[in-house]
């Protein structure tokens, strides 16, 4: 037994992968000896994600009873757990409100059929070529009774579905260009119509697995194991290790943390505090005109656009995936750059608390009251601490993320100054947070350990939930607004 | 009376008077503001802030507050209020947190007046005291509210919320310090203005953000508030805790709400997104607006009440970018398009109906029965309240709940065990199947045996038991008199047999009351006539009225005549609403063959004792004894197939067995296959198993005489070796004793065997229930407490 050797205190830090992993192995040594010739499929990947050590992420679930009872109900809604609820598990508030939100929307009682929602999932998912939440959702397709045939792309799916692929297009990448028009179009298409309840059903579908997916690129989700890309049936190699003390050991990720960096980043959380006790104090000092507060919202929006989002090594999305949406080329686009003049959406004249809110519960009753408990959570948490730091009020930075997310989607807040976006954002977080929302499959391992280096896996999942929500409610917002128009 | 003289000097010094009007705005509203004296209104939205004069027939744009090249946010209102008792001061809260002030009384272009820039967030709202002329309150986004005084350069004292957004502020009416805040957490706040600290009191109001609230003008202690779960409640706030003593449930979030001034119970509400209208709600009335105003094309943002002593004029701003002035007279009042009356069936059928109390109370004469063990329906009553002119704010309810027997099916199991399939001639069990019907109230279905008999009788031995039959159908008719007088003359009534269809009549009394309640409100003299009237509509024929006379002279006991005469009612009723589906049959059987009319004639018309033997014999050629037993066949088909449909597959499926081979090639044995199946299923489930087994094998089907092969072994044990039994006989062949023995009688038992499950021994069912009278030990002597259940 290969793992005879591995080093004890080794085996004591990681109790609950290596017994999980032990299993397997003496399974497969079992069935070699019989050589049955099944094959054993393996785990690709290093634990959940690819960007936080798997040790980190299951320590939690042993810690806090909350994260455990909540994964065992969602083990027990749908028999098995992803890697996303993993994940999440960090913040366990917030990962029950999204899980029941999820739960209903894809399980209770709702205007469309199941495997229609699964589709749409599928949908909202391939327009950012996530493959993870693809394949997650094929399986759950397939098992809801949904036609194959569908899957082989949009043009086998019913009329109606297609239909909606503009809708999906545009709230993926430019919700801005979203016009009464369009909602007009699938309302009235005679006998492929939609109603406006299974609208609002697939809108809040879209937007749910549009952000899900940004989350997915932006906390590097792996593959689940009985998923395409989860696994290989390669025989572990003789000369290296088994692939279950890879998956234990996680050391790459850390032998990667040079000591340089480190050092170089220390003031990072210290410089951030204080620009953020200097905004708070000299806030009524000096008074901006209205007209320069303007122009700062201007200027961040423009700049938002301009913030390259990565490396552009332009990645083909696999066929595989691609398939499930057309005209791959249409992508984020900056509005200004491309010299169109979109007017600014102000959320005083439509918010989600008075209006959204209210059209959501109408059309899709309780639906409203868990998007809205969601959205609070995700904007409300705090566990006032910042990296080693206790006792912060982190409102201010946290008001500043959700705005620039709905900055770059053109919403802007009456009330706030865009200023303060510039001093508590630094580039690589803005870089990072443009890349997620707007093209999250460039996200790269990179991007992720570049922005707030001092700060912990936990606090950064908080920024990918926090992006994750302001993304949807911006898309849900436009997407609602038309709505209204159109009713109106 | 202060108020009265306050009124008349209101209103005499400008007499209001106008119409319905509108005039377009150039952008979208967010809120509106009436000065004093009800002569201009103040418009406030992102991109304008205006005032109109109200003039007779017309606004008049009369001063554009927003000036300047380019406006900055301070113009961009979430709310504007006119201060209500100097006319040239105005306050805006801004969207970017701003709290404007604006004197009018300036010269300049440029009205601004004061700038307090101290909230973080959107101010949402905006009131100025009521009776102070330098204090403004602000409540903000940010969770702080804000006093001014307005000749000061900030503010003199902040509240705070604690955490959630301040929705709505609003001074009290009546007490000089009191405001009331609502917040975005479902939350209403009590502040006394000197106290900055703590809240006087707070409570939950809604769930989800309270939009508004209003104090009532006149009511001290009553407030308003409306929320985003779509619900405008009215709070007394002068108990200790704030009681909630109205609650309006509307379609929409509710954005603003309005007291209507000089009516106590009117308020005026609009909604924030959805539905266009303003409604004006009675809070007693709390289902149904009282007036409502459907001008808008998008959502009305801002509503006032013209001048705050007349209830006539509403002024409402939309997003439609529209200003309206809507007068009280030319509203839609929804309660005249409204349905007076509902009614509906519960799933087991229940009936609930309601009306205008006046409706039910005309006939409230009727209502207490002695005994009230008649009135089997519970009614429940909602007092009217008689003051104001909101006329019939109450309607009554009534439930009348069905008869549980009828839902119990208690009649499938009796007909399935009374009925005669075989064993007796045709006519005979035609005849006894049909009197237990009857005796079930199942009119029709006795009928309809009784006319199978005559149809596929020998017609030669017809007029033997024809006084006999003829009654029997009589008796099917309807008319529980001619039902009695059936059990009189044919010599088998017996008082007690009365007495139980008295108590029958009572119970179909009851099942269908609903029927009687309401739908007639006749008073009880006309009722013996419509009850025959009824009668004769149901029969086709007049002769039951004579039929009537000659019972009641006949009949000794008039007090029973009195008993009979609501379920008469009662029964007419019944073929009205409930019993439908018979009318069209009997229509379908009238088309489908006239000797059979003919023939239902002449029996009804001998009614009769005296007179039947010659009627019969007049209706005997009618009746047409030639025809042969064949040309009904087609009729019979379609009857099975209307009982089958009708759910009634025991019918179907009695008739089927009785008929025979008479009907049975007519049928399709596929369909038979289905009814038997149908059937043979009920009754197992309701463990009527002798019957099952008994249709089993009447039946000719081969699909289903089967069933009663299958699964006939039974495996047993020898009572002596304890081991199985392998052969067929009764001896075993391994201890080559006589197995199942009785163990009283020590004779073989062969037939029914009972037999403890504790010592295996056991005997003749008799044997065993006799001794176990005696002794509760095993009758074989083994010493077991046997236990047979």
């Amino acid at each position: 037994m290969r793992h005879a050797v591995a080093p004890a205190e080794n085996v004591e830090n990681n109790y609950f992968a290596v017994t999980d992993q032990l299993k397997i192995c003496t399974h497969c040594e079992r069935l070699s000896k019989k050589d049955l010739g099944v094959r054993i499929p393996r785990p690709l990947g290093n634990g959940p994600s690819r960007f936080i050590p798997e040790k980190e992420i299951l320590q939690i679930s042993k810690v806090d009873a909350r994260t455990q009872s909540i994964f065992e109900d969602a083990f027990a809604a749908l028999g098995r757990l992803d890697n996303i609820s993993l994940v999440m598990g960090f913040h366990p508030q917030y990962l029950g409100s999204f899980l029941r939100t999820q739960h209903y929307l894809l399980q209770m009682d709702g205007p469309l059929s199941l495997h229609y929602r699964h589709y749409i999932g599928i949908m909202a998912a391939a327009r950012h070529q996530c493959s993870y939440l693809v394949n997650l959702h094929v399986n759950d397709f397939l098992q809801v009774g949904g036609d194959p045939k569908w899957l082989n792309g949009l043009d086998e799916a019913p009329q109606k579905l297609q239909q909606l692929g503009e809708l999906n297009k545009i709230l993926a990448h430019r919700p801005w260009l979203l016009t009464k028009e369009h909602i007009e179009c699938l309302l009235k298409a005679e006998e492929h119509s939609w109603s406006l309840a299974e609208l609002i059903h697939a809108v809040v579908l879209l937007t749910h697995y549009h952000s899900l997916a940004s989350f997915t690129f932006g906390c590097g989700i792996t593959p689940e194991i009985h998923c395409d890309g989860g696994h290989t049936f390669r025989p572990p190699s003789l000369s290296q290790y088994c692939v279950c003390d890879i998956a234990n050991g996680n050391g790459h990720a850390n032998h990667h943390d040079d000591p340089l960096g480190n050092q170089e980043m220390c003031g990072e959380v210290e410089v951030l505090m204080e620009r953020m006790k200097q905004l708070q104090e000299c806030r009524d000092d000096e008074e901006a005109s209205q007209e320069e507060m303007a122009t700062r919202f201007e200027r961040e929006k423009t700049e938002s656009m301009l913030v390259a989002t990565a490396e552009d090594e332009e990645c083909v999305p696999s066929r595989d995936i691609s398939r499930h949406f057309e005209d791959p080329s249409y992508g984020y686009k900056d509005f200004s750059r491309r010299g169109e003049h979109v007017p600014t959406f102000r959320v005083q004249d439509y918010s989600w608390e008075d209006h959204g809110f209210s059209l959501v519960n109408r059309l899709y009753p309780d639906v409203g009251q868990m998007l809205d408990e969601k959205f609070q959570m995700a904007y409300n948490l705090t566990y006032n601490t910042m990296a080693t730091h206790k006792d912060v009020d982190t409102s201010m930075l946290r008001r500043a993320i959700w705005n620039y997310i709905h900055c770059m989607f053109g919403i802007r807040y009456d009330d706030y100054d865009y200023g303060e976006i510039n001093q508590l954002l630094d580039r690589s977080f803005k870089i990072y947070i443009k890349t997620m929302v707007c093209s999250p499959e460039k996200t790269t391992k990179r991007m992720y350990e570049s922005f707030w280096r001092q700060f912990q896996h936990s606090e950064k999942v908080h920024v990918n939930l926090l992006l994750m929500e302001a993304r949807m409610q911006a898309e849900l917002l436009y997407a609602l607004r038309a709505i209204t128009r159109y009713m109106t | 009376m202060e108020k009265m003289s306050r009124v008349t000097t209101a209103l005499g010094s400008s007499a209001i008077s106008g119409r319905t009007m509108f005039c377009h705005l150039d952008a979208p509203a967010n809120a509106i503001s009436v000065c004093r004296d009800a002569t201009q209104v103040v418009v406030a939205g992102r991109n304008i802030f205006k005032i109109y004069t109200l003039e007779e027939e017309q606004f008049v744009e009369k001063l554009n507050l927003r000036v300047g090249r380019k406006p900055s946010l301070n113009f961009s209102c979430a709310d504007v209020m006119w201060h209500q008792m100097e006319e040239n001061l105005l306050a805006t809260a801004a969207t970017n947190g701003a709290v404007v002030t604006w004197n009018l009384g300036k010269p300049s272009r440029n009205k601004q007046d004061q700038l307090f820039t101290e909230h973080k967030r959107t101010v949402n709202k905006v009131c100025f005291h009521p009776t102070e002329v330098y204090m403004l309150l602000s409540g903000s986004q940010d969770g702080f509210m804000k006093c001014f005084d307005l000749r000061k350069k900030e503010s003199v004292s902040t509240f705070s919320g604690q955490s959630e957004s301040v929705r709505d502020v609003q001074f009290s009416m009546k007490d000089y310090f009191t405001f009331a805040a609502s917040f975005e957490n479902g939350n209403v706040q009590l502040w006394d203005i000197r106290r900055p600290d703590r809240y006087e009191r707070m409570f939950t109001a809604h769930t989800g953000p309270v939009f508004c609230c209003d104090w009532h003008p006149d009511d001290r202690g009553w407030l308003a508030t409306g929320g985003r779960d779509k619900m405008v409640k009215v709070w007394d706030m002068t108990t200790n805790r704030a009681k909630e003593i109205y609650c309006v449930q509307t379609i929409a979030s509710v954005a603003r709400v309005k007291w209507r001034p000089e009516r106590k119970f009117h308020l005026a509400t609009c909604s924030m997104m959805v539905d266009h209208n303003i409604y004006v709600w009675d809070v007693r009335r709390p289902f149904i607006p009282f007036a409502t105003f459907e001008e808008h094309k998008d959502v009305t943002t801002g509503i006032v009440w013209r001048h705050q002593h007349d209830p006539h004029f509403l002024l409402s701003g939309s997003k439609d970018s529209t200003l309206y002035q809507h007068m009280f007279k030319d509203a839609t009042r929804p309660v005249d398009k409204a349905n007076p009356e509902g009614l509906c069936f519960g799933l087991f059928g229940d009936l609930a109906f309601a009306a205008k109390e006046s409706l039910i109370s005309s006939d409230a004469n009727r209502k207490p029965y002695p005994g009230g063990d008649r009135r089997y329906p519970i009614f429940f009553f909602k007092k009217p309240d008689p003051t104001e002119q909101f006329a019939h704010v109450s309607s009554a309810l009534s439930v009348f709940e069905t008869d549980l027997d009828s839902n119990r099916m208690d009649w499938f199991v009796k007909t399935a065990q009374l009925y005669l399939l075989c064993g007796k001639p045709f006519a005979e069990l035609c005849d006894h199947n049909a009197k237990v019907a009857q005796e079930l109230k199942r009119p029709q279905v006795s009928t309809t045996w009784t006319m199978l008999r005559i149809m596929f009788s020998d017609p030669a031995n017809l007029t033997t038991p024809g006084l006999n039959h003829n009654l029997s159908k009589l008796g099917t008719l309807p008319l529980m008199n001619s039902f009695n007088m059936k059990e009189m003359s044919s010599g088998m009534g017996t008082e007690s047999r009365l007495e139980r269809s008295k108590g029958e009549s009572r119970q179909d009394n009851i099942h269908l009351e609903p029927g009687n309640s309401h739908a007639s409100n006749n008073n009880e003299e006309n009722e013996e006539t419509e009850g025959s009237e009824g009668q004769a509509e149901y029969m086709f024929c007049d002769a039951e009225l004579d039929d009537d006379d000659l019972y009641s002279m006949e009949n000794d006991n008039q007090a029973e005549e009195q008993e009979y005469t609501l379920p008469q009612e009662a029964f007419q009723l019944r073929h009205e609403i409930i019993d439908n589906p018979s009318a069209p049959e009997h229509l379908q059987q009238d088309k489908a063959d006239s000797p059979h009319v003919s023939g239902n004639e002449a029996e009804v018309t001998c009614l009769t004792p005296i007179e039947s033997f010659s009627l019969i014999s007049i209706s005997q050629p009618l009746f047409s004894p030639h025809l042969p037993a064949s040309f009904f066949c087609p009729i019979v088909r379609e009857m099975l197939t209307y009982y089958a449909e009708q759910g009634d597959v025991q019918m179907a499926v009695s008739v089927l067995i009785v008929l025979g081979d008479r009907i049975r090639k007519e049928i399709d044995d596929l369909t038979q296959e289905h009814w038997y199946m149908s059937y043979i299923d009920l009754l197992q489930r309701f463990e009527l198993w002798n019957v099952s087994n008994e249709v089993i094998k009447l039946s000719t089907c081969s699909a289903i005489t089967c069933l009663n092969q299958a699964s006939t072994t039974l495996h047993i044990n020898c009572s002596n070796c304890k081991r199985p039994m392998s052969n067929k006989g009764w001896i075993c062949d391994r201890c080559h004793q006589c197995a199942s023995v009785c163990a009283v009688c020590h004779h073989v038992v062969k037939g029914l065997f009972v037999w403890c499950q504790g010592c295996s021994h056991g005997g003749h069912l008799e044997h065993i229930m006799n001794w176990l009278k005696s002794s509760a030990h095993c009758p074989a002597g083994c010493g077991h407490l046997c236990e047979y259940t």
